[in-house]
């Protein structure tokens, strides 16, 4: 499998909020722990190296 | 501070050789008596080449060194005969624990598979390896060790190196067709010849101390992220022999490393992680930084370099010694088939090739180990805390957690000496892989497997009838036959080597497997030691 770009969220603008709506009262720290676990939570469910690692290629600058 | 542990001091002799003036060309020149040292000189009585081994010191390893073995070298400490007294001395364990502040994030068992002769792991304090070691080279007649010598100099042509060396009587030069260089992390050696030695210098500071005390403490290594007794930093317990025990303490960068050692600031640090009524007493303090680094290769013409003088690793995952004792392993044979004309120098290369890639291996993990343990930027400081933070709760974290991957053998799957697989096998014990033990049953007796393997090379032979020695280019591999010269009588070998539907093993001096077919086929056997020994 390779990574999904094509759209596979059903209700992009529901997860955006959620996404934005999580992070609105926490501090810079609490942020990026938070961001920290989710990239380790959603990389373990996604699970093969070849996915995660096209995706982490993909996010450089 | 306490002493549990008298030193030994050896006697400095001066040698004939000096007394005389004559120059002596020696086949085996080691310098360096450390653990790698002494492991070569053994090595070398073993293969019944005479060796001279220099130190330009007069005892043991000094203050807290290493602590944990892994099987492997004990092993090979086992082939080479030194090893019982080392398991007797030392501590076997097989727990570690992982703390983050004070909760349990994770938790390991070595879990060893059983049917081996050694143990997983031990812990003994460096200088009790030393000793049992210089103790067994006394008792070896092919084996010189010459205390108080020290190299000065080293020059070399294409067959020989000429070495100038200092003792208390005066300078006086000797002639060697190898050198293995053993003298440390900071070889003069290396210097000597210009060797290059690169890598990466952490940029953090560790205190390590040697502690006296009775308590009932579990055997386990215990692990500490950001404990509440040192905050932000990182700690380590572990259980060494004689009621020592060995405490790492993460400082930081910025620390002054002679005002961390001081008793007064290191007590109230060790009060606070023990408790209070926990009664202790110091053995030994000192500040540590660590590198991970590696020579470009381990052959500059005639000096072979092995141990820490070759490569260099942070002590998390007990890689240094562990490693150095399998570089010996690897070079002996190699050594004495070259000396008795049987193989090329491009059999030394291979001793290059081969450990540079298992030092490649070493300096991953240790690398990705102190990563972890010491991060290097805020936000993977964030990940690192992330992980731990997780593990906590969730399985899947926890096998992230690196707090130090202990050692284990790294095989030499591409290595230029291994015959490819003709015939379809599991993937154990592919060519390049260091052989299992299994308990055997030899004239009756119990025994074990790796005792009858190594030294020279062998045919292991399991459920296959056609079997006999051969010989190739001057190498012997003599057979040993389950069946014959063993039973299998808890059928692990059969096991753990594929061989129900019969295998034939070629297996090199150190106890590698060269090639493997399924059939007895004289030719085939012929063409894989060749190639085993660089043989054109
Ligand atoms: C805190 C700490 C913890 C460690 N924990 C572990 C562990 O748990 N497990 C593990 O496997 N490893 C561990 N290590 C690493 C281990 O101590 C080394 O890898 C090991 O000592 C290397 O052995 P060596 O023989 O190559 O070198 P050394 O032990 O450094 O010996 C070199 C010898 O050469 C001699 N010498 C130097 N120069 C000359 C000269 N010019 N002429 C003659 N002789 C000379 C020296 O006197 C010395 O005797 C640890 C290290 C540290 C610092």
């Amino acid at each position: 499998m390779s990574l999904q770009l094509q759209t596979n969220i059903a209700k992009p603008d529901s997860f955006y909020n959620r996404l934005i709506d999580m992070q609105r009262d926490l501090s810079e720290e609490e942020v990026q722990m938070m961001n920290a676990k989710l990239i380790l939570l959603l990389s373990n469910h996604i699970g093969e190296e070849e996915v995660l690692f096209e995706a982490m290629d993909l996010a450089k600058p | 501070m306490l002493n549990t542990y008298d030193y030994p001091e050896f006697d400095y002799q001066q040698s004939a050789e000096q007394q005389s003036g004559e120059l002596k060309r020696h086949p085996v020149v080691i310098i360096g008596a450390g653990p790698i040292g002494l492991t070569a000189a053994l090595e070398c009585a073993n293969q019944g080449i005479p060796v001279v081994v220099l130190d330009d010191n007069n005892t043991v390893s000094i203050g807290s060194r290493a602590v944990c073995y892994a099987k492997r070298p004990l092993e090979i400490w086992d082939r080479l005969g030194v090893a019982s007294p080392m398991v007797e001395k030392g501590i076997s364990w097989q727990v570690g624990k992982v703390f983050f502040k004070e909760k349990l994030a994770y938790q390991f068992d070595l879990l060893p598979e059983q049917g081996h002769k050694m143990p997983a792991m031990i812990n003994l304090q460096q200088y009790y390896l030393e000793e049992y070691m210089v103790n067994e080279c006394e008792r070896q007649e092919l084996i010189d060790l010459r205390w108080k010598h020290k190299l000065l100099s080293i020059s070399q042509n294409h067959d020989i190196a000429t070495l100038v060396i200092e003792t208390p009587d005066g300078v006086f030069n000797m002639e060697a067709q190898w050198v293995i260089a053993c003298d440390g992390a900071n070889s003069d050696t290396r210097k000597m010849l210009g060797g290059d030695f690169s890598g990466q210098f952490f940029q953090d500071r560790f205190l390590i101390a040697d502690v006296v005390m009775k308590n009932d403490f579990p055997t386990e290594r215990w692990f500490w992220f950001d404990p509440v007794f040192h905050k932000n930093q990182s700690a380590l317990l572990h259980k060494q022999s004689d009621d020592v025990w060995r405490i790492d303490f993460q400082l930081g960068w910025d620390a002054d490393p002679e005002g961390a050692k001081k008793p007064e600031n290191v007590i109230p640090l060790l009060k606070q992680m023990l408790g209070d009524d926990c009664e202790f007493e110091l053995e030994w303090v000192s500040v540590y930084q660590f590198a991970c680094r590696r020579m470009d290769k381990f052959r500059y013409g005639r000096v072979l370099f092995a141990g820490d003088s070759a490569h260099q690793v942070s002590p998390f995952g007990a890689r240094g010694a562990n490693t150095g004792v399998q570089d010996i392993d690897n070079l002996g044979w190699k050594l004495k088939l070259n000396l008795d004309g049987k193989a090329p120098i491009e059999l030394l290369d291979s001793y290059s090739e081969e450990r540079v890639f298992a030092a490649d291996d070493n300096l991953m993990n240790s690398t990705r180990s102190t990563d972890f343990i010491t991060p290097k930027s805020k936000s993977s400081r964030v990940f690192r805390d992330a992980v731990l933070q997780l593990a906590e709760k969730h399985e899947f974290a926890r096998p992230l957690v690196n707090s130090g991957r202990l050692s284990t053998p790294t095989p030499y799957l591409q290595s230029s000496l291994n015959s490819e697989d003709e015939d379809a096998f599991s993937s154990c014990m592919a060519p390049g892989t260091n052989c299992a033990d299994a308990p055997i049953t030899v004239s009756g007796h119990s025994s074990w497997l790796l005792n009858h393997l190594g030294g020279q090379f062998k045919l292991l032979i399991i459920n296959e009838d056609a079997a006999h020695s051969v010989e190739q280019g001057g190498v012997k591999a003599d057979v040993l036959k389950l069946g014959t010269d063993f039973d299998d009588t808890e059928r692990l070998v059969s096991q753990r080597y594929d061989g129900e539907q019969g295998a034939v093993y070629l297996i090199r001096p150190d106890q590698h497997v060269a090639a493997r077919w399924r059939k007895f086929d004289e030719a085939k056997i012929k063409a894989a030691i060749a190639k085993a020994c660089c043989q054109h």
